[in-house]
């Protein structure tokens, strides 16, 4: 596989759960009466049922389909030994925005680099607007492209629009890895990644807590972030990177700050934020050198004398007047991406009250700043990067539909590595399934290699699915789906 | 600067086991007795801490697990299940939903914000103050120190008619009678709810939180009995006009509230000729005819109108129409008509969780009443046994008054630092600042309207995905 620019993309490996019993919609019961014919084995498309020693199991629950099966097991047995109900447990997972249905779908695609082909509802959640009222139309009429191979649908992404000597960068799917420091999460998670997205073409960024040397070998596809609480910041950080972004404000927590918890702050994480361990760290809002546009152009001024060739993101949060924030970034001058991150994004930790109520969601703020910079006659000289809640390759589609030129995702990796969205990354000793944690014992849960693989897994599946989208609409390029809000409807406006 | 408002809390703990909404349970049967069950691997010590032999069969819904499902994916023969606890989502109903009542418990145990890890969980939006967003400012606001400490956010508004200017005579002091005010630390008065197997010791509780608060409670006149006694000056009595004599105002009442009558007028003027210094409010039910209802007091020299919503944070007479429109409609006829500065208004019905706060204040209210949060507070199920007749469960009526006020301390200390926060957010640095402020706010039907109203088109033959 490899894009039309030649870049040769990895392969899928399968992965599987790193959990003995990985939890699926359906549960497969055999009784005694089994006599162990294997027509089950033979007939089960999902490889649910093995055969050993002349003995029938059930060994993959988790990929029976259940009611959508087309030639059911538990109606070919010849002495009804089998029976398939839904799993209770599935019933306990997931939220509004992460269903269970969107867990397990990512688990899927993270296993096998594809998505679900049955079962499973893996384009929507159950938040009831934004994305999942959303809907991508095809015209039945288009011409569809369906002789034209993959690799010829571009879905790559130049980030530097101006004629500029600062780097060329182009990501080889229009998705980023958003800022995660270390110390909310484990270096382990960090590095897949960084390892992840370096096998992508693409990038990840280290968030606000420092640099850690295990990045070294990825320092060409890592973002490095300039945050208001300056942890970690050097001058040598600064020149590892290609991409510098200044974090002005979280989608999850607008206007409030970072927060780490005193138990995270860990001897290596105070180490890399000089810190003292044990003490919780605030980052202040904002930065208290900015309060205006000429403030943040100096900031960028300053970034250019120690890297004069890094390209500069700005990430902002989304509040009422979003579109003349990202205008003043514009004007600020020299930099390029303006990243808009959306209310409903992911966090460490963060109040219940701001993750609800403060600032706008992403699917608002999008098409608000395109319009805008459009007005302004400079959207084509900006990049424009949305995240917050983006979940799945649709979420992709849709938001570049309403003027977003690529996204950022965090939350989604996390999945891919097995988050079950119990939201107890800031307690105690973090994350007991070792993804958003400090501890140790906790972090070696997990490894590089199958977090690496997993993650590339699920953004081969994006990539796939993001083709076949496109295809659809008569695409040729992911460039062509910008701004193209009648690619679109909205369930409550039909 | 006023020295700085903090609530003191500490943790109060529980009397009832809290319900949860799923719980753990694991079978016996073909139990392998690993060398180290899985059991014991829990994180958070959820077996042990239940104090039974971890391999014995347990059904249990309980709220000690934490959803890691670690027990559950790595037990080899698959015996440890979660599953939903059909007590749970049987709490409540739309408006209290089983998820707030179990925040408004936990915030009272606890005092202390909601934080949590990971993104937003819930819908995108919802019915009434559900369906607004508040700003925030990129740049230029109070810094995060602000919240943390060092610079101060006011959230004290005042009660009665401001002055709309301040005349000094020539030796610069102050000329003429400056009305008086009540000055409360934070938007909040208390408001006893119409139901809850509620005793003389649950309204002492109360009555000793508004104290420790600095704010009101509200309540029936007949409500008030010799343990109060010494309560008058936190009690904001609701006075029948027939009913209740005027004589039993406790003699230190400084506010008290008469329901509205066509008469109003005659009944201020009998409460007035015996308390010439009390303060009246006139509550209106939140319904067909309140903006004329509130004009007119508002017109006939009333300083504080109390617009009173239902217990579902709707009209009294329709369940289509929520607080937030009735507010903002009283609000603005108050603006239009050049007379909003001379009264407060207060606002009840509701309100459930503390973004309710700030959000009804946007939308025009100066200060909020919290009605079944202060029950709630008290582990209340929201079931309305109580209204049956049928005992209470968590046997409310039986809770001492210290442990009463202690609770709702810890409720509204972790609701104040969350107005806190969210005016932070919003760089702003007085709660008085902060009245009417819908530039502020982004509302549901305007910004779904702006941005997909223009997506309905479906032509024939077109596929959906
Ligand atoms: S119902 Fe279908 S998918 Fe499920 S185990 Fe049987 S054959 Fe496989
Ligand atoms: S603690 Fe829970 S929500 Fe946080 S990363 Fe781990 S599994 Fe996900
Ligand atoms: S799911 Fe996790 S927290 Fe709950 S009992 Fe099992 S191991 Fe403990
Ligand atoms: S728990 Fe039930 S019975 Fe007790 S006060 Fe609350 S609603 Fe009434």
């Amino acid at each position: 596989m490899s894009s039309q620019n030649g870049f040769q993309f990895p392969e899928t490996v399968r992965t599987r759960s790193r959990f003995r019993n990985p939890i699926g919609k359906f549960r497969v019961n055999r009784t005694d009466d089994c006599i162990a014919c294997g027509k089950c084995v033979e007939i089960c498309p999902y490889g649910v049922h093995v055969e050993r020693r002349g003995q029938v199991f059930v060994e993959n629950n988790y990929l029976c389909v259940g009611t959508e099966c087309p030639e059911p097991c538990y109606k070919a047995c010849p002495v009804q030994a089998l029976s398939v109900r839904r799993n209770p447990v599935f019933d306990t997972l997931g939220d509004f925005r992460w269903t269970n249905e969107l867990l397990a779908s990512t688990w899927y695609m993270a296993e096998f680099g594809e998505s679900p082909s049955a079962g499973l509802e893996y384009k929507v959640g159950n938040s009831g607007g934004g994305f999942d009222k959303l809907r991508l139309i095809f015209n039945g009429n288009r011409s569809r492209l369906e002789d034209i191979p993959d690799d010829d649908i571009d879905v790559s992404l130049e980030l530097n629009r101006r004629d500029d000597n600062a780097y060329r960068i182009r990501i080889e799917v229009p998705v980023y890895g958003g800022g995660m420091s270390y110390g909310s999460v484990s270096v382990t998670t960090m590095v897949s990644r960084a390892r992840a997205a370096a096998a992508l073409g693409t990038l990840s960024c280290t968030g606000e807590g420092g640099y850690p040397d295990e990045l070294k070998p990825y320092d060409d596809h890592m973002i490095t972030q300039v945050a208001t609480g300056l942890f970690g910041v050097k001058e040598e950080t600064i020149q590892r990177v290609k991409i510098v972004e200044f974090k002005y404000a979280q989608g999850a927590k607008p206007g409030l700050g970072g927060h780490l918890l005193g138990d995270k702050v860990t001897p290596g994480v105070a180490r890399m934020r000089e810190a003292v361990v044990g003490y919780p760290l605030f980052s202040p809002f904002p930065f208290h050198s900015v309060y205006s546009v000429e403030d943040h152009k100096k900031h960028v001024d300053w970034i250019k004398a120690i890297n004069p060739k890094a390209l500069v993101s700005v990430k902002v949060s989304t509040p009422t007047d979003v579109d003349m924030v990202a205008v003043g970034s514009y004007y600020a001058g020299a930099h390029i991406i303006i990243h808009l991150d959306g209310s409903y994004g992911g966090t460490g930790a963060a109040p219940d009250i701001a993750k609800k109520n403060i600032a706008m969601p992403i699917e608002y703020a999008v098409p608000k700043v395109h319009r805008f910079l459009q007005e302004e006659g400079v959207r084509d000289k900006m990049t424009v990067i949305a995240s917050g809640g983006i979940r799945t390759p649709h979420d992709v589609a849709k938001i570049i539909a309403l003027g977003a030129d690529g996204v950022c995702t965090g939350t989604a990796d996390l999945v891919a590595l097995e988050c079950v969205r119990c939201q107890n990354c800031e307690s105690g000793r973090g994350c007991a399934r070792g993804i958003a944690t400090t501890d140790t014992e906790l972090s070696e849960l997990m490894n590089i290699e199958w977090g690496a693989q997993r993650i590339i897994n699920m953004y081969l599946a994006w990539r796939k699915e993001l083709i076949r989208i496109l295809r659809k609409l008569g695409m040729k390029s992911i460039k062509e789906l910008v701004g193209r809000t009648e690619c679109l409807v909205h369930l409550d406006y039909m | 600067m006023p020295s700085k408002y903090m609530i003191h809390t500490k943790p109060v703990p529980n009397r009832f086991e809290p319900v949860s909404r799923s719980g753990i349970i694991a079978w016996e049967e073909g139990c392998l007795k690993c060398a180290v069950c899985v059991k014991k691997r829990c994180i958070y010590d959820v077996y042990d801490k239940r104090g039974i032999d971890s391999r014995h069969m347990i059904e249990s819904i309980d709220n000690l697990c934490m959803n890691c499902y670690r027990c559950v994916q790595n037990c080899p023969k698959e015996l440890i299940h979660k599953s939903l606890n059909p007590e749970f989502n049987a709490m409540g109903d739309s408006h209290w939903s089983p998820p707030i009542i179990v925040r408004l418990w936990k915030q009272s145990q606890t005092g202390k914000i909601p934080v949590s890890g990971a993104g937003y969980p819930g819908p995108f939006s919802g019915p009434g103050f559900d369906s607004m967003w508040t700003d925030m400012s990129e740049i230029v606001r109070p810094t995060r120190d602000g919240i943390h400490g060092r610079e101060y956010i006011s959230t004290a508004v005042d009660i009665g008619k401001t002055p709309e200017h301040l005349m000094f005579n020539h030796s610069d002091t102050l000329e003429g009678e400056v009305p008086s005010i009540i000055d409360i630390p934070l938007p909040i008065l208390l408001k006893m709810p119409s139901f809850g197997t509620i005793s003389s010791n649950t309204i002492k509780g109360w009555a000793m939180g508004a104290r420790r608060l600095g704010t009101f409670i509200a309540l029936p006149m007949e409500k008030i009995d010799s343990a109060l006694e010494d309560m008058g000056g936190w009690l904001m009595p609701l006075v029948l006009p027939k009913g209740t004599s005027i004589g039993n105002i406790p003699k230190n009442a400084k506010i008290i509230e008469i329901p509205w009558t066509e008469e109003w007028q005659g009944v201020v003027e009998d409460i007035k000729g015996c308390f010439p210094n009390i303060f009246v409010s006139i509550r209106i039910p939140m319904a067909e005819g309140m903006d004329e209802k509130a004009l007119s007091l508002a017109r006939g020299g009333i300083s504080i109108i109390h617009l009173e919503g239902s217990l579902m944070s709707r009209f009294m007479d329709d369940n289509t129409r929520n607080l937030k429109d009735g507010i903002r409609s009283v609000h603005m006829k108050l603006v239009e008509e050049n007379i909003r500065d001379g009264v407060t208004l207060l606002a009840s019905g509701g309100l459930a969780m503390a973004e309710h706060v700030a959000k009804a204040i946007i939308c025009g209210a100066d200060t909020v009443f919290v009605d079944f949060p202060i029950l709630i507070a008290l582990e209340c199920r929201m079931c309305r046994r109580c209204t049956k007749g049928l005992s209470c469960p968590v046997e409310i009526d039986t809770a001492s008054p210290n442990w009463v006020a202690s609770r709702v301390v810890n409720l509204i200390g972790a609701w104040h630092n969350q107005l806190i926060e969210v005016m932070g957010a919003m760089g702003i640095r007085d709660a008085r600042r902060l009245r009417g402020e819908v530039g502020r706010a982004m509302f549901f039907d305007d910004m779904d309207r702006a941005a997909f109203e223009s997506m309905g088109q479906v032509e024939e033959g077109c596929e959906l995905e």
